[in-house]
């Protein structure tokens, strides 16, 4: 049995959203439990607003959560201070959705890449030979050294933003949305980069993405987010294949595939509708208000994650 | 399927080239474009971004933006079976086409709508400018009905609504009813769900392909998605750094790719309904069309390259029926 590397456990991020008199809160992320192996990907997908990103940030302590805990390799994230954090900020980091806002348009490549480096108080006795290095790991070469991010198109921004994570040799990477901003042709290199690189490193990966196709070229497992909550983990095969809960069943009919003849002969279950406010969730099932095989029990009470196959976790009353 | 039933041209677009005037120099984003929308299909330009699939569809209603203009070029428009050249048209002669019998639903739901009116308003003002109702009373009644036709929830209440008052799926429903609002005969729409979520895509796309076969209308849909194409077109035009460089019936892209580009799009893309090893990327990037490469524009990426491809462009060429190519592959 492989040690999880990272264990989140019942995490909470409530968000202030104003309110007068009564304080209202946005349920970003409202109990979410699960495992992440050492060495794979676990993809996260949902639609916007479901708290997908906020997942990831939380478990990198970018943001402190309302409750829950998220252990690394054991130790509690969401305690740590002083230079046990500083530890693990080497050990876990993040690439954004955006490489055109990541980057700092005033620094040279070398620097951009040196910088993780001096924050952390570590030295290396050929910077440039270093750096070098790290930039062909990514496709780019010593050519790209001294020029500024306004210089490179979005796929090699992205390349950039990877190398600068890979400088530090980190275990653990959130990959958010890290292709999103990017054409097609160019996305599939990164995406293979990011496996060649997961391989070579031995990294474990958190895939955050809205886009189905790519979580499951790149996950091992998956986990299904609607509303602040996980309605489904599972291989990614068997997810894609045997779908259980409702709104994954939706979430794979909506996807438009890039097959003329297996589009028409998709089946159509056609849920209405958009995803309710985070503010003022529908009690019991979330996705009971648009779910075409709800009950009187999925409006009263919420359904929790039951493994119903081996590694097959679902959360709804219809299993 | 490129069915015989689409015979009747309804837009042929001709010798088509846009440049740009920028401080950067010009920048040649539509040359030599050529291709005929009949009437009642569903047709499809796809490519990545600057390939010019949102330029070509502003010139077909002269509403390229500035600095960009059209160099050269016709836009036949068979009104009534009277072809006119768009393009040649004085601005109260187009006035009376754009948003009539062209209408455009754009990428961006927010930036569409004006958020200092209600969306009742909006979609109203539309038919008075036209004279397609007598006053605003009947107007507003009409917009009840549109908007309960693009299936918006509650439309008696939404007309009343402003834009930020709105989902964004919601928006581009009210998008999508002003564009309906004139019954056009083209409706033009760019990028119409990129900005959206895949459970509202899929409704939203369901609603077009029902508005097409319900009211007889001609799509032209814009998009960068293939899986966007399969499912919603009869006909295909893949776009390269300002070129077609494939033309077919949909089963045929997608079964019988010719160009080196459209077959190592489909491969590039991951598909959700298997399980792939490795994708195949395209090697490079898109070519800065300022400076656009010699010959063929995709031959710095094209893993077929010959030294013809360097120095002279392909014509498109026809190879089988309805399935056209700009390759030196099948050129000769």
């Amino acid at each position: 049995m492989v040690e999880p590397l990272v264990h989140v456990e019942g995490l909470k991020k409530y968000f202030p959203a104003g309110g007068f008199l009564k304080k209202v809160w946005v349920k970003a992320v409202d109990g979410i439990s699960f495992d992440i192996l050492e060495g794979e990907t676990l993809g996260l997908v949902g639609e916007s607003g479901c708290g997908k990103t906020t997942t990831g940030r939380l478990i990198l302590r970018l943001i402190k959560p309302t409750a829950g805990k998220v252990l690394f390799a054991g130790k509690d994230v969401t305690r740590l201070r002083g230079k046990e954090l500083k530890a693990f900020r080497r050990e876990a980091n993040i690439v954004f959705q955006d490489p055109y806002t990541s980057l700092d348009p005033r620094q040279t490549v070398f620097n951009i890449i040196m910088e993780p480096l001096k924050t952390h108080g570590i030295q290396v006795d050929d910077p440039e030979g270093f750096v070098t290095k790290l930039l062909y790991e990514v496709g780019l070469n010593e050519t790209h050294l001294y020029r500024y991010p306004h210089e490179f198109s979005g796929g090699q921004r992205q390349r950039i933003a990877i190398a600068r994570i890979l400088a530090l040799r980190p275990k653990f990477i959130v990959l958010d949305e890290p292709t999103s901003a990017l054409d097609v042709s160019v996305q599939a290199q990164i995406l293979n980069m990011l496996k060649e690189l997961q391989k070579k490193y031995g990294l474990t990966y958190l895939f955050i993405s809205h886009n189905l196709g790519v979580v499951r070229y790149m996950s091992n497992r998956i986990a299904v987010m609607y509303l602040g909550k996980i309605v489904e983990i599972a291989p990614a095969k068997t997810l894609f294949e045997n779908p259980l809960h409702p709104y994954t069943k939706a979430l794979l009919a909506s996807i438009p595939v890039p097959d003329p003849e297996a589009a028409r002969a998709k089946p159509k279950i056609q849920i209405t509708g958009e995803p309710p406010s985070p503010i003022n969730p529908p009690p019991g099932c979330r996705f009971a208000p648009r779910c075409p095989y709800a009950k009187d029990l999925c409006r009263q009470k919420e359904p929790k994650l039951k493994e119903v196959e081996h590694n097959h976790f679902v959360a709804c009353w219809l299993y | 399927m490129s069915s015989p039933q689409f015979r009747e041209p309804l837009i042929e677009v001709k010798d088509l080239y846009v440049y740009f005037y920028t401080y950067a120099g010009v920048v040649k984003a539509i040359e030599d474009m050529t291709f005929t929308i009949y009437k009642g299909e569903k047709f499809c330009m796809v490519g990545e971004t600057g390939c010019g699939k949102s330029v070509t569809s502003r010139a077909l209603a002269n509403i390229v933006p500035s600095p960009g203009r059209i160099v050269k070029g016709k836009v036949i428009y068979y009104r009534d079976g009277k072809p006119i050249n768009i393009l040649e048209l004085s601005e109260e002669q187009l006035r009376e086409i754009r948003g009539k019998e062209i209408a455009y639903i754009v990428q961006d739901p927010s930036s569409a709508l004006d958020p200092l009116y209600t969306i009742g308003y909006q979609i109203v003002e539309t038919m008075i400018d036209h004279y397609t109702v007598k006053d605003w009373k009947e107007g507003y009644k009409r917009a009840v009905e549109l908007l309960r036709e693009v299936l918006m929830p509650d439309p008696e209440q939404r007309i009343k609504n402003y834009p930020h008052e709105l989902s964004g799926g919601q928006r581009q429903r009210a998008v999508i009813s002003i564009g309906l609002s004139n019954m056009p005969r083209l409706l033009i729409a760019d990028e119409p769900t990129s900005s959206l979520d895949v459970t509202v895509q899929a409704q939203l796309l369901e609603l077009l392909r029902r508005l097409v076969r319900e009211h007889g209308l001609t799509l032209f849909l814009i998009t960068h998605d293939m899986g966007v194409v399969a499912e919603m077109c009869d006909r295909v035009a893949v776009l390269y750094a300002g070129n077609i460089v494939e033309l077919a019936p949909v089963d045929e892209i997608f079964k019988n790719p010719k160009h080196p580009y459209t077959m190592g799009l489909l491969r590039a893309v991951p598909n959700p309904q298997a399980d792939i090893e490795k994708l195949e990327p395209i090697p490079g990037t898109i070519p800065n069309l300022i400076y656009p490469p010699p010959g063929c524009r995709f031959h710095p990426r094209c893993p077929f390259a010959r030294d013809v491809c360097k120095r002279e462009k392909p014509p498109l060429v026809e190879v089988g029926p309805g399935h056209y190519v700009r390759c030196w592959l099948h050129a000769e």
